[in-house]
């Protein structure tokens, strides 16, 4: 389905890819701005509410990034994926859980049986700044352990420095390490800064042959913003109206409430459309919103709010 | 999957009456000869309300009432004490924002998004911008000492009614005038509630009087010899009308008439900002909006592209219920405007141009009309040259910059206009040349109490908003 001449045509140089990328139309910073909030206040009630909610819990890339994570630690996460609201049969288990390479044995023991994914940050995660082969390696040793999807960095220092060509060798690079498995490509918006670096960025990574575009690492502020969403979400519609491919959008960082979340998906139904509400094609990197989520899902099935303690803390 | 948004009607509700009287002299009077009409919700046809027409007599006595409180107690009160007024007009206005967002939604069909999040807060800003103004007067750049001009007729349109209500009542009180407001006779409801809130804020009686009525009472008030100032909004047809009434009798006149703006997309344009744009300049408020882009002039290089865009983002618009607060499009404010854009809609049929409207089902009751583009569009067909008044855009493409200014300009009107391209130089270059009042760069249809809006040509003159908007009540 992927028009493989056109992605082939657009790469073949670095010149061509440059030309490309730099004539792609810009993004007017208030204007973009303006139509996220404009979305924002979208009120979403009733049953539209109770399937949003459902719908972003299963979309939730249940998420442990830090040095202190144990074996005990990733486990406990793991249950709660599988199983978010023990009192609720109709609550559906994340889509994944994401942590650093060496939990990925861990994770999977934990997850065995059930529909859960492990993610894997890797390609030295969150800076990325490490020798190509260093990366490598990193993906390799994830996908030994048996990781279900990769979530890579860009080598934002060279993207800055104009080197687009580098930028797209390494996502070539990690696609053809990853086979079969998804990759989500990790844009670091934060970073970019701009609008107008972030389309860029998110072409970039779709031509390099990314499954999913995720905002952000978590470890940089700003992380995901609407707007942001907006202009990566434009660029996967325009993406498969040029190829064919329904590349996916994951937001990370800062994704804290329900609230925030329907924003999200309201963001995604109107822009992308309908065919991006899945997990396949949409998640949220988070580890604080699944219990809100679940706060909310009980409140709109029983009428009462539940306060946090009603739900594990990981 | 698809996700159908459950309905989400504004819950607050409105308190109204079965009939209203006229405001004049601070309070709410029967008319003198018991005339009244019938206002409509557009959305469902049911009555909302009586509204008093007021008469020959009535206005006479509004007039006088104003000229008292000019020569009176108005005229008397410091110049930061109209300021402390006007404060506590925005003020109540703020406190009251939801009661005036639904009437207005109810009264006009206009989305409650649109009057929740624009309507009643620029008219809550323009009261807060002009009070600052009221003792500042002498650096308003009218000379050391300029003085009000006395009483203000003021005859205001149905497309805004609050927000052309304190558009102008904010510039007139600042300035120290007096003020004797006609509100369209389909939209009177949140006129009279901007009355009781003017009651509430304690304003000396007379300083604004409100009469409801149609053409006769707009007329009679022109025509009335005790009015200094004729301010009107609507449209050209009338607009001529008053200026022909009022030539030689000394009154000072504004007028802010039609408009048939040019929106113009360039091949260099934040294309996805200028869909927003595009959609925001003809089809916010119906694209019943005096400075609406209704004429698309796109660079034909990218006019495929655009085209296929704006048709996607169109298909995502929701039409319906007004009090719904996911709503984009509400309904066309009566049937005789309904009339006016299916007449010239089949015309752009008739003519040659190719329509297109998304697949959207519209209410049984009420007034509707689908967003509706049309391509291959002449210059010379009606659509592309007469005001519609609704949601209709007629795409036209150009080739050089050259071409683009010759057929925005190419219009009787000169109200508005849009340039998008990401070009600084060319957005200069443009609105050096581009003939209408305000130019819009990246953005369309954006409003702000601090800057200046109106027309030349038959689009009007004088100015409202900003400093300059002071001048229309000014005498320098």
């Amino acid at each position: 389905m992927i028009d493989d001449a056109l992605v082939a045509d657009l790469t073949r140089s670095e010149t061509s890819l440059r030309r490309f990328l730099l004539e792609l139309p810009g993004v007017d910073q208030v204007g973009a701005e303006e139509r996220a909030r404009s979305l924002a206040t979208r009120s979403i009630k009733a049953a539209s509410k109770v399937w949003a909610i459902k719908t972003a819990i299963s979309m939730v890339d249940l998420t442990t990034l830090e040095g202190a994570d144990t074996p005990g630690k990733v486990a406990s996460l793991c249950q709660k994926a599988r199983r978010p609201d023990p009192g609720d049969d109709g609550v559906p288990p994340v889509a994944a859980v994401c942590v650093y390479p060496d939990l990925v044995g861990t994770a999977k023991r934990e997850l065995a049986g059930s529909a859960v994914a492990v993610a894997a940050v890797a390609t030295a995660f969150p800076s990325g700044r490490a020798a190509v082969e260093v990366k490598l390696a990193d993906v390799a040793s994830a996908l030994d352990q048996g990781a279900d999807e990769i979530d890579m960095v860009i080598d934002r220092a060279a993207f800055l420095a104009g080197r687009f060509g580098l930028v797209l060798d390494e996502i070539r690079a990690v696609r053809e390490a990853c086979g079969p498995v998804r990759l989500k490509v990790i844009l670091e918006t934060g970073e970019l800064a701009t609008y107008d670096n972030v389309r860029r960025a998110s072409w970039l990574a779709m031509l390099g042959g990314a499954d999913f575009i995720k905002t952000s690492t978590g470890k940089i502020v700003p992380a995901a913003t609407l707007p942001v969403a907006l202009v990566m979400l434009e660029a996967v519609r325009d993406f498969a109206v040029a190829t064919g491919a329904e590349i996916g959008v994951k937001v990370a960082g800062g994704v804290r409430s329900t609230k925030d979340a329907i924003r999200y998906l309201v963001v995604v139904n109107e822009t992308a459309g309908e065919t991006w509400l899945d997990p396949a094609h949409f998640r949220f990197g988070a580890s604080g919103l699944l219990n809100d989520l679940l706060m909310q899902h009980a409140k709109q099935r029983t009428g009462a709010y539940v306060g946090p303690d009603d739900f594990s803390l990981e | 999957m698809t996700w159908e948004y459950s309905s989400a009607p504004e819950g607050a509700q409105v308190a109204l009456r079965e009939s209203y009287g006229l405001f004049i002299d601070g309070n709410f009077v029967e008319p003198s000869d018991d005339a009244t009409f019938a206002t409509l919700n557009p959305a469902n046809e049911q009555v909302l309300a009586e509204v008093a027409t007021a008469g020959e007599r009535d206005i006479d006595l509004a007039v006088a009432a104003a000229r008292r409180a000019y020569e009176g107690a108005w005229g008397a009160t410091r110049p930061a004490d109209r300021a402390k007024y006007l404060y506590r007009i925005a003020r109540l206005i703020q406190e009251r924002a939801r009661e005036l967002a639904v009437l207005e939604t109810l009264d006009n069909g206009k989305p409650i998004r649109e009057s929740r999040d624009v309507d009643v807060p620029l008219a809550a800003a323009h009261f807060f911008y002009y009070a600052g103004w009221a003792d500042k007067l002498a650096y308003a750049g009218f000379g050391p000492d300029p003085r009000p001009l006395g009483v203000a007729g003021q005859v205001i349109p149905w497309n805004f009614p609050l927000l052309m209500a304190a558009w102008k009542l904010a510039p007139a009180l600042a300035a120290g005038n007096t003020c004797v407001l006609k509100p369209a006779e389909t939209t009177p409801l949140t006129a009279l509630r901007l009355a009781e809130i003017i009651q509430q804020a304690e304003l000396p009686p007379g300083v604004v009087n409100v009469l409801t009525g149609a053409g006769a009472t707009g007329a009679g008030l022109v025509a009335h010899p005790g009015v200094d100032k004729i301010a009107f909004t609507g449209s050209t047809e009338v607009g001529k009308a008053i200026q022909r009434a009022t030539a030689g009798t000394g009154k000072h006149l504004t007028l802010e008439l039609g408009g048939k703006a040019a929106n113009i997309v360039f091949d260099d344009a934040p294309l996805d900002e200028a869909i927003e744009g595009i959609v925001n300049g003809i089809y916010f408020n119906q694209g019943e909006v005096c400075c609406a882009g209704s004429r698309l002039l796109v660079e034909e290089s990218i006019a495929d592209e655009v085209i296929a865009k704006l048709k996607t983002r169109l298909a995502r618009l929701r039409l319906g219920d007004p009090l719904d607060k996911n709503t984009d499009i509400g309904a066309i404010n009566s049937a005789a405007q309904l009339d006016k854009i299916r007449e010239l809609a089949s015309a752009g049929e008739a003519e040659g141009a190719e329509r297109w409207s998304p697949p959207c089902t519209l209410p049984e009751r009420g007034y509707w009309f689908p967003p509706t583009v049309f391509t291959g569009v002449a210059p010379a067909h009606r659509i592309a040259r007469e005001e519609i008044f609704g949601p209709v855009l007629s795409v036209l493409t150009f080739r050089t910059p050259q071409e683009a200014v010759a057929k925005a300009n190419n219009t009787t009107y000169g109200l508005s206009a849009g340039v998008w391209t990401e070009k600084g130089s060319r957005i200069l270059w443009m609105a050096a040349r581009l003939r209408a009042g305000v130019v819009w760069a990246n953005t369309f249809n954006r409003f702000d109490p601090t800057s200046p809006f109106g027309g030349y040509r038959e689009s009007g003159f004088g100015r409202e908003g900003g400093r300059h908007g002071l001048g229309a009540y000014l005498d320098g």
